[in-house]
């Protein structure tokens, strides 16, 4: 679906963010991107994305590339438009007519849980209401790679739980692929299949672990092996 | 009862405030063309009403045209800004020194070039002057405060200039654009009256002109009949920039929720 091959980047105040950065993700693959802070993750999404011009390297798509859905690590809502214009913001750039546009804004809404909150203004919800809203406009598009930055991130527990079983729903039922950007080993240990895990600053790939089956619940004994696996590889290229 | 309070407490402290005044100029004797009493001020304000009345109507309306031709000029060359730095960073300095000269050094400057045979014109464009920059520096500001985010969103969506300006600048920039519309209303008279001042006789027929004959005349009630008349011009053109403000960000601003 999308290759990063040899990438670098610098920014402008002279930071190097990510260096010899390659990894591919496979149509209808669920992978994480899993490291410390600062460690270009982010920077990494939004080359994978187009927003970003590598210095070095190239990002490819297998067939051309793909509608993509991005999702931020806050929700990135217009305060001044209810939630239905909102989810509808990606179809009104692609001039869809008014209609259809309504309808699969709707629909998405819905797909999310916020069915009946269609006119209600983002100051009305909840932080993790929001945070539906912003994936409702994601899926508005009807993505075939879906980008997320840390977007539970500033949620609470219980809330980023059911949030992150919604996604793997989404993610079954449309045959999605997902690039999931995280600091948290469990979310990663549970919804992905790849843990693509990253060193510190300048950011490459230090390992891609292969996750087995059978973490089917967060608790499940496959969940808690993947997540001592994971920190095993974390903690020793943090520290290499 | 706090939006009672609001209304309530501040026309105490006029009634107040007349009463003393009232009471002051009886009980000293001091000369009308001095100060003259409220209630002397009324009968003049009663007495004139009809000349009033058509010098407000003049002044307003200069006012309105300059306040107008302020929002247009001001928010075009702010949208024009945001989409070249170049152009900002070229054209801002001129706006600020146009913001800092005083207009009562430049005003005679504008009527000898528009002629007093179009007085209104010049007029117009002096009061346009003073009120243009608040609402320039207000929306040049609010147009760069976008969420980047929500820009890259646009980017990856593929969404044009335009669609980007239309759909998400111009209503991040509105709650700063109404803030300087605002300071700008207020301006607009205040630039006005300058203006009218400036003219001087035989051409400005606003209130300003009332003022200066009235004092010119020593008659006083009179003149503070046309003073009260400004201010309460100035107070209602706020009030009504208010309530629309207050219209447009009802649903989504900290500003008006926090007030409602």
């Amino acid at each position: 679906m999308i290759a990063l091959s040899g990438i670098a980047k610098r920014f402008a105040n002279g930071v190097q963010a990510v260096s010899d950065l390659s990894f591919a993700v496979e149509r209808g693959e669920f992978v994480s991107l899993l490291g410390p802070s600062g460690c270009g993750k982010s920077t990494a999404l939004r080359l994978a994305a187009g927003l970003l011009q590598p210095d070095a390297g190239t990002v490819t798509y297998a067939n051309g590339k793909p509608e993509i859905g991005f999702v931020f690590q806050d929700h990135t809502l217009m305060p001044w438009a209810d939630a239905l214009t909102n989810a509808r913001l990606p179809l009104d750039l692609k001039h869809v007519a008014r209609g259809e546009a309504d309808a699969r804004a709707a629909a998405a809404l819905a797909r999310v849980g916020l069915a009946g909150f269609e006119h209600a203004f983002p100051r009305e919800l909840s932080g993790g209401m929001k945070m539906r809203v912003s994936i409702a406009r994601a899926l508005a598009a009807e993505p075939q790679l879906l980008l997320l930055d840390e977007p539970f991130a500033a949620l609470d527990e219980i809330t980023r739980n059911g949030l992150g079983d919604d996604l793997l729903k989404l993610w079954r039922e449309d045959g999605l692929t997902v690039l999931f950007v995280t600091h948290s080993v469990s979310e990663s240990s549970y919804l992905s299949q790849r843990v693509l895990v990253m060193t510190p600053r300048p950011g490459r790939i230090a390992a891609d672990i292969v996750l087995p089956g059978g973490r089917d619940n967060r608790l499940a004994p496959a969940t808690i092996e993947a997540q001592r696996s994971i920190s095993a590889t974390l903690n020793s290229s943090v520290a290499a | 009862m706090k939006r009672v309070a609001d209304i309530a407490l501040p026309l105490a402290v006029a009634a107040l405030l007349l009463a003393g005044w009232e009471w002051a100029v009886s009980h000293w004797q001091v000369p009308v063309y001095v100060l003259p009493a409220p209630s002397a001020i009324a009968r003049a304000f009663t007495e004139n009403l009809g000349s009033l009345m058509a010098a407000l109507a003049s002044t307003l309306t200069v006012t309105l045209e300059a306040f107008a031709a302020a929002c247009v000029l001001g928010i075009a060359t702010a949208i024009a800004f945001s989409q070249s730095r170049l152009l900002e960073r070229t054209l801002y300095p001129y706006a600020v020194i146009l913001q800092v000269t005083p207009v009562v050094a430049i005003a005679p400057l504008i009527l000898i070039w528009v002629g007093f045979e179009r007085i209104n014109l010049a007029l117009v464009i002096i009061a346009t002057i003073v009120a243009f920059f608040p609402i320039l520096a207000g929306a040049t500001l609010g147009l760069k405060s976008a969420d980047f985010n929500l820009i890259d969103l646009t980017r990856l969506y593929g969404a044009s200039r335009a669609q980007t300006l239309w759909r998400i600048r111009l209503p991040t920039a509105l709650p700063y654009i109404l803030s300087g519309m605002k300071t700008a209303g207020g301006l607009a008279l205040i630039g006005a009256v300058v203006a009218e001042f400036v003219a001087g006789s035989g051409t400005a027929t606003g209130l300003a002109w009332r003022i200066v004959e009235s004092g010119n005349r020593l008659e006083i009630a009179t003149l503070f009949a046309a003073l009260a008349l400004l201010a309460a011009t100035g107070v209602l053109i706020f009030a009504a920039l208010s309530l629309m403000e207050w219209w447009l960000l009802r649903r989504w601003h900290e500003s008006a929720i926090s007030a409602s």
